[in-house]
């Protein structure tokens, strides 16, 4: 399948030795020659000395989804080496540290073992062991231009920006670089048949990860409260939102700041913390992933049914417990949907990239306060952490944040009493008001049983008008939330339903299978509650496909528990081994599943 | 933010203070405890403290957890904003609160239960960040809602209304409290509401974390012979060390009995605190003294109360951040939001 500017690379290396700036590096020199790329950063959740892979995956086409196959593996990690080798498709390349000879048992008849002796050229042309470790990935990183023929002034240029301030490790670094690139020159063909041409297919994009896209929507959106307890893949988002409040919101005399970000004791505080400050009028969020979601639902029922609006960014890895903490899944979607005891339902809205991380962000914002809930932003860590490439971001700056039903001093004085939880707009959204407005305002929120007025209650009656209420505003939010995305064609054989990161897989998969002649329609699922689309889609299709990356069908689950839809209906397509989804995976399934057999 | 004071409708008994308000307009719902609860004593106390303060009630926010301290919220000040949450989850939520609003003036009240129990994490971290609030921490050493269980702070050798004896360690908050670098630590009797008043005042304006520990004898499961949280057991053995007056900066500073034997700590902004000595050479801001002090008087089986420490230099968690000084709430979306065309400046760096 690979052929110029379409192919797929990875580098197994060992973590907390510098080769991830060198594997953005090459990432990123590709992405200015205007070709697109994605790249999967496949890591352990340790410090230092573990197997780490990074994948690049070159599409001409567009496509970024994990590729299935490896044209060319480094492999500069002995303890994975046989794995790695393994790995290579059938008539790819193997670049090997050749300082010393190569395992014989791990030669390959069917695959070309391209030989550079990494270490040894370090050893000859630098001092001390960190920096011999450090350029190491610096001169593959040559080699791997001079293979793929990237362009040598787009990499020095790299190199040039990321070390202006640096000018000794400038050379140290442009040594290395020329190092491994003369080697392959002078001992291989290059480039290999796979390699890359100048396009201009990215002009208009960006390469960034989702949290950092998330934090960005926070600060747009005007949130000023942020409170986390740091917990993988999720911490890069808040740290990303402080990295741009520091630029944005910081008074450059006094250094005064227009934000407040608490790092909490634990995640139950975080929750609490974004909800007082919800509560109080602020736009707040906070970032976790599946554990801190376990830890966060007591208050999540508390912001539910005491009506304040709060923004939950779920980043999710996999479960359950601590489970796989650095490998992906969308093992969350039920527990966040149904989050805390009791009867509650939860306005979630599931990103696909980081562009949609940026502008969801935005809208969980307007959606927290005008249904005065808390809302979540359910990405995952392949959205989260990964280097994605999406058209650039923009900004409307007509945007107004939608605050809700927030009642003024002014409009409180027009009132003869106000009483927080009584229903005069028949859409089941009550005004509220903010503590220090004004004392006509004032009211008691509280957790415990209530009344309209917002006064403790037992009585049956009294309690079920306020919870009715509830359900009948959260259910009235489905037209609110994103709407689904759904491609139609004519005379479809199948429909795929996916949600989150696995859409880029999906529509890979829906060109592929159109490709051997089987029409899919396809529906990706962007906000819960579900709209009215989502059930129709389902119902006018007779073989539906529910793609997702958990054990238990839980998108599957929740389709037929809101819709009514038998779950024979809708055949699971399941992928939950903690790596990104790939088409073949959905292809294979699919086609399987046409000829008879099971998935 | 438009500040509205109640049209200031005088009853003729009843004495106004500076907004025109009578301690009626601070109080709240009928309170539902047993009748001789100890937290009904504070209750009325911090009534008393914020009519003495002149704090407009809509300008004050009034936060607990769970317990039958934390419903004593709704039994003052019905015009202020109150938020009733989660079991120990009170600091959370102030936290938060006080992040997004720095201008209101917090009160949280919890109890043993809520505080060095299930909320003893939330608790410690809320005096480590310096929380700008007064916590009362309203102590019986009993679980009263659930009929009767010890809490973390029932002392060894005290009993149960069942006659069982507590054999676990208590947690004395206020040790804990000074050990963790608390910028204001009291100790009251629900009994003493000459001593309790002007230390709650003092919390209320202290800059930062002010806490109060008060112990409020439970009638219902805490009462008895053997209990060492009991009224007659802490009037036997109250050790009322240092008699507290709090002048307010609005008000003019006359000196009351004795001044010339008084210590006085100025808070942040002006006001003072002016402890009485009563025959001991008590310095209220040195925190090992008082951690001492506290110590040797337990061991003598005696409960010290009076403000015991206070840190004339607090840093609130806002100081510490940098925080604008007007609050967040009140800051324009304009100001927040850095627009298009520094996102596309941004951008660039992105490629």
């Amino acid at each position: 399948m690979s052929g110029v500017n379409d192919f797929a690379f990875k580098m197994a290396t060992v973590n907390g030795t510098g080769s991830a700036s060198a594997n953005g590096l090459l990432m990123q020199a590709i992405f200015r020659m205007g070709i697109p790329v994605t790249g999967k950063n496949i890591f352990p959740s340790n410090i230092q000395g573990l197997p780490t892979w990074y994948e690049v995956r070159v599409s001409k086409d567009g496509y970024t989804a994990r590729p299935e196959e490896i044209d060319l593996a480094v492999a500069l990690n002995t303890s994975t080496y046989a794995q790695d080798v393994a790995s290579v498709r059938p008539g790819g390349y193997l670049l090997y540290d050749a300082t010393w000879p190569l395992d014989e048992s791990l030669h390959r008849e069917d695959i070309t073992m391209l030989g550079v002796p990494f270490g040894g050229l370090c050893v000859e042309n630098f001092e001390g062991d960190r920096a011999r470790t450090l350029l190491r990935n610096i001169v593959y990183t040559g080699t791997l231009a001079a293979l793929f023929g990237i362009d040598m002034d787009i990499v020095s240029e790299m190199l040039r920006e990321k070390f202006s301030k640096k000018k000794s490790l400038l050379d140290a670094n442009f040594r290395a670089i020329a190092l491994g690139h003369d080697y392959a020159v002078k001992h291989f063909t290059c480039p290999l048949p796979f390699h890359l041409e100048r396009m201009n297919a990215t002009a208009d994009s960006i390469v960034i990860d989702g949290n950092t896209a998330s934090a960005l929507g926070c600060v747009f959106a005007g949130a000023t409260v942020g409170a986390w307890y740091p917990i993988t893949p999720s911490t890069s988002l808040m740290e990303a939102y402080k990295g741009f409040c520091e630029q944005y919101r910081k008074d450059p005399v006094t250094g005064e700041r227009r934000y407040a970000m608490i790092q909490a004791e634990d995640e139950l505080a975080a929750a609490g913390m974004v909800i007082g400050a919800g509560w109080a009028g602020a736009r707040s969020f906070t970032s976790t992933a599946g554990p801190g979601i376990s830890l966060m639902e007591e208050f999540i029922g508390l912001a539910y049914y005491t009506e304040v609006p709060a923004v939950f960014f779920d980043v999710q890895r996999t479960g359950p417990s601590t489970g796989m903490p650095t490998r992906t899944q969308q093992g969350d979607l039920m527990a966040i949907a149904y989050a805390s005891h009791g009867d509650t339902k939860h306005l979630a809205l599931y990103p696909a990239n980081p562009a949609e991380c940026f502008t969801m962000a935005r809208d969980a914002f307007d959606l927290a306060e005008h249904f005065q809930t808390p809302v979540f932003v359910v990405s995952d860590l392949d959205i989260g952490m990964n280097d994605w490439m999406v058209p650039r971001f923009t900004w409307d700056d007509a945007y107004r944040p939608d605050r809700g039903k927030v009642l003024t001093a002014e409009e409180l004085e027009k009132i003869t009493k106000f009483a927080r939880y009584i229903d005069v707009d028949g859409d089941g959204i009550t005004a509220r008001t903010l503590p220090g407005v004004s004392p006509k305002g004032a009211y008691f929120t509280r957790g415990s049983g209530h009344d309209k007025n917002g006064a403790y209650t037992e009585d049956s009656d009294a309690y079920q008008e306020v919870v009715d209420r509830i359900a009948r505003k959260i259910n009235g939010a489905a037209a609110a939330v994103p709407a689904p995305e759904i491609h139609r064609h004519d005379d479809a054989e199948v429909a795929l339903v996916s949600i989150g990161g696995c859409h880029a897989a999906v529509l890979e998969a829906v060109d592929r299978l159109g490709a051997q002649g089987i029409t899919a329609d396809y529906m990706r699922i962007r906000g819960f509650p579900f709209a009215e689309a989502v059930f129709d889609f389902i119902n006018e299709h007779e073989t539906v496909f529910v793609v997702e990356q958990n054990r238990d069908a839980q998108l599957r689950s929740m389709l037929a528990i809101e819709t009514g839809i038998p779950r024979d209906h809708m055949i699971p397509l399941l992928d939950y081994g903690g790596l990104p989804l790939t088409a073949q995976r959905v292809v294979s399934a699919v086609t399987a599943h046409l000829q008879g057999a099971a998935v | 933010m438009t500040s509205i004071v109640k049209p200031p409708v005088k009853h003729p008994s009843l004495p106004t203070n500076a907004l025109g308000l009578t301690r009626r307009d601070y109080e709240g719902a009928m309170s539902t405890l047993c009748a001789g609860c100890g937290h009904d004593s504070i209750t009325a106390a911090i009534v008393q403290a914020f009519w003495e303060l002149d704090v407009p009630p809509h300008r004050a926010a009034k936060m607990s957890g769970i317990g039958c301290s934390s419903k004593t919220t709704a039994y003052f000040m019905r015009q202020s904003h109150g938020f009733n949450g989660v079991h120990g989850r009170m600091p959370a939520l102030t936290t938060g609160a006080n992040a997004a609003n720095r201008d209101l003036t917090y009160i949280g009240i919890s109890g043993d239960g809520d505080s060095l129990s299930i909320g003893l994490g939330q608790f410690c971290h809320a005096i480590r960040r310096n929380v700008n609030m007064l916590y009362v921490l309203e102590n019986n050493g009993v679980y009263g809602l659930t009929k009767g269980q010890f809490s973390a702070s029932a002392d060894v050798g005290s009993t149960s209304k069942k006659g069982e004896a507590n054999e676990q360690p208590p947690i004395d908050p206020v040790l804990l409290a000074l050990s963790l670098g608390a910028t204001f630590v009291a100790r009251g009797f629900s009994g003493d509401k000459e001593q309790l008043v002007p230390m709650l005042k003092a919390g209320l304006r202290h800059n930062g974390f002010g806490f109060i520990d008060v112990i409020s004898p439970c009638v219902s499961f805490n009462d008895h012979v053997g209990s060492t949280k009991s009224y007659r057991y802490t009037r036997e053995h109250y050790e009322a060390l240092s008699p507290v007056d709090f002048v307010p900066v609005r008000r003019e500073i006359r000196a009351p009995q004795g001044a010339g034997q008084a210590t006085s700590v100025t808070m942040h902004d002006g006001s003072v605190v002016r402890f009485r000595k009563t025959g001991e050479d008590y310095d209220p801001t040195n925190r090992d003294g008082a951690y001492e002090h506290v110590r040797e008087h337990e061991r003598k089986g005696e409960v010290v109360t009076g403000l015991l420490f206070i840190d004339e230099r607090s840093r609130d968690m806002h100081a510490v951040n940098h925080t604008a000084p007007q609050p967040l709430v009140e800051l324009p979306y304009e100001s927040l939001c850095p627009g298009n065309a520094a996102l596309q400046t941004l951008m660039d760096e992105y490629r």
